[in-house]
């Protein structure tokens, strides 16, 4: 058994002593619920906590361990961004509008992590309906990074990555729209994977913008989103978008040898506005991949720098679209005393959502209006055709992409909260990978001003064995991400 | 760009939003700069350029058309905010 601290062991470290006898699951999800009360006060990471429905679930996986019946999941405390339907428990999405919501039914996706033995701890904050890149948006309140209370953790996963970094599941899951899983991974120092478009199912996820969303592991280590990946991933007849492919064993090819691996960089990504320190954690990062036998080539994503504009239509105009079933008759907040049916839409909506929320669907309602339909979002799509095909063409020069995840580190609470252009302009490098339905990684790759910086990595369309391959054999030379914060190594 | 209060009005109410007027005008301010930085995609030349509407060029999966989904109507009516003999429940509508 490890002699780190519970809360500072990998899956694959858990797994051995659950399958060893070392520890119950009963005592691991103690240890987990007790740092919870002990921290979540403070960082403010859960909606929900599970107490008696995960002690019941590591009760059951005891029992199955006993039997001899264990996965490589079984027993393992996992917690999940409160945007998965999990049926019996309230499913928020981090807005007013469904802070009465108990989701009837289980998504796929947290379904798959259940049937493979997994234990829930509780549902994590978010930016509301996911939009968001801080943290911020959430109708209960912002989440703090672990690394420093006064900054942000990062968003709209914000919680599922502050609770990895301060050690409060042992795996947590994460949904990435403009760069929701990677950006705040990058923030809090931890390792977050967004597959493929269509590579998990989305049902029982709320949907945000369709054509983008995906889900996806947030973890301590690259092997742990491999063994967390194999279980998510799969086709689901019930999620029209989901691609019928075989899902290959995550775990079988991480080892791979690096020599001869072709690394591009794109100059868009070195460009203005990238933190001249994060710049050279980045470049530290990639020379490291140099000594393992890699070879490094300049490319050009010529659009990337119209990837805000387009994501800004398309993004909006598809939760304008989806967010209309929040009518405050079938379920959800409604208003006190309505004059009409008018009046409850109107106010039901009104005064469940907040600002941001409000402001995306205006800006979809606009976009989608007669008369400017095609110049607002016929004409995005054609950019996210341009912004595709950049990435085709690069992927026939070189096997991965690599850059920032993030042009800056985590910046104070408040410092962007009135200047949403600013705040969007974060999403640079991890947009145009969901309008182009790639895989894209976010690993630690150091530190600034005491902040983790990320390393983001693309591979091409399913790739996801490549990107967790190279992801991996980073990690094996580099201590980056077994870092925690100080105070919270318990 | 500018978009008006009173733009912003009319859009609240095609989307059946609320909003007071201090809300009108924040967002007006706010829309107005996001619809800027999304004007920059017009000089962007798309000539003969086809829109793009999934990543993977997949198309919308058929099935065949049976019944495959049971009566949940108890469970999922539970979260409604008001209900009566199975039905859902709003203000009057017909006078």
């Amino acid at each position: 058994m490890s002699n780190k601290p519970l809360h500072q062991q990998s899956l694959t470290e858990l797994s051995r002593s659950l399958q060893d006898g070392a520890i119950s699951s009963t005592e691991l999800t103690q240890h987990y619920l007790d740092r919870i009360k002990q921290l979540n006060g403070e960082l403010n990471c859960f909606i929900t906590v599970c107490e008696e429905q995960s002690l019941q679930q590591a009760n059951a996986a005891d029992r199955a361990i006993a039997a001899g019946n264990i996965k490589p999941l079984t027993g393992i405390p996992l917690a999940h961004k409160d945007l998965f339907c999990t049926e019996g428990v309230k499913t928020s999405c981090g807005s007013r509008m469904l802070d009465n919501w108990i989701a009837p039914y289980e998504s796929t996706m947290t379904g798959n992590l259940k049937a493979a033995g997994t234990v829930m701890l509780g549902k994590l904050n978010m930016d509301e309906f996911a939009m968001g890149g801080s943290n911020e948006n959430s109708y209960y309140g912002p989440v703090r990074n672990p690394w420093n209370r006064e900054v942000i953790p990062g968003g709209s996963s914000g919680g599922s990555a502050a609770a990895m970094a301060a050690g409060l599941a042992a795996a947590t899951t994460g949904s990435d729209t403009g760069g929701s899983i990677r950006q705040p991974a990058s923030m809090c120092g931890i390792t977050g994977l967004k597959p493929t478009y269509g590579r998990i199912s989305r049902w029982g996820m709320v949907a945000f913008a369709s054509s983008l969303d995906q889900a996806g592991p947030m973890t301590r280590t690259v092997e742990d989103a491999a063994l967390m990946l194999n279980v998510m991933a799969g086709f689901d007849p019930k999620d029209s978008t989901s691609m019928d492919r075989a899902v290959p064993d995550y775990s079988a090819t991480l080892n791979e040898p690096l020599k001869g691996l072709r690394i591009g960089l794109p100059k868009e990504y070195f460009a203005e506005g990238l933190d001249s320190r994060v710049e050279q954690t980045v470049r530290n990062a990639i020379a490291e991949y140099e000594k393992m036998g890699a070879t490094v080539k300049e490319i050009s994503l010529p659009h990337t720098h119209h990837s805000i504009a387009a994501y800004y239509v398309i993004a909006p105009a598809e939760a304008s679209t989806n967010l209309s079933r929040f009518d405050g008759v079938r379920f959800g907040y409604r208003c006190e005393e309505p004059k009409n049916l008018e009046d409850l839409y109107q106010r039901s909506r009104g005064e469940s959502f907040g600002s941001e929320v409000k402001n995306r669907i205006m800006i979809g309602t606009y976009a989608l209006s007669a008369g400017y339909y095609d110049a607002y979002y016929t004409k995005a799509q054609k950019i996210r055709r341009l912004i595709r095909d950049d990435f085709l063409r690069a992927f026939e020069e070189v096997d991965v992409i690599m850059g920032p995840t993030a042009p800056t580190p985590a910046f104070p609470i408040g410092a962007k909260a009135n200047d949403p252009v600013a705040m969007y302009l974060g999403d640079i490098f991890t947009i145009s990978t969901n309008l182009a339905g790639l895989p894209g990684m976010s690993i630690p790759a150091g530190m600034v001003d005491g902040l983790p910086v990320g390393l983001q990595i693309i591979a091409p369309h399913f790739e996801e064995a490549r990107l967790l391959n190279v992801g991996h054999q980073f990690q094996q030379t580099t201590d980056w991400h077994l870092r925690t914060p100080v105070d919270l190594r318990g | 760009m500018v978009i008006d209060p009173t733009t912003i009005a009319s859009i609240a109410h095609l989307a059946r939003l609320s909003l007071s007027d201090d809300e009108v005008q924040l967002a007006s301010g706010k829309i107005s700069a996001i619809m800027g930085l999304i004007d920059e995609m017009q000089s962007v030349d798309t000539n003969g350029v086809e829109p793009l509407a999934h990543p993977l060029d997949a198309v919308q999966r058929l099935r065949s058309d049976e019944i495959t989904e049971i009566n949940q109507r108890e469970e999922l009516q539970a979260n409604a905010p008001a209900v009566e003999k199975g039905l859902f429940l709003v203000p009057r509508v017909i006078e």
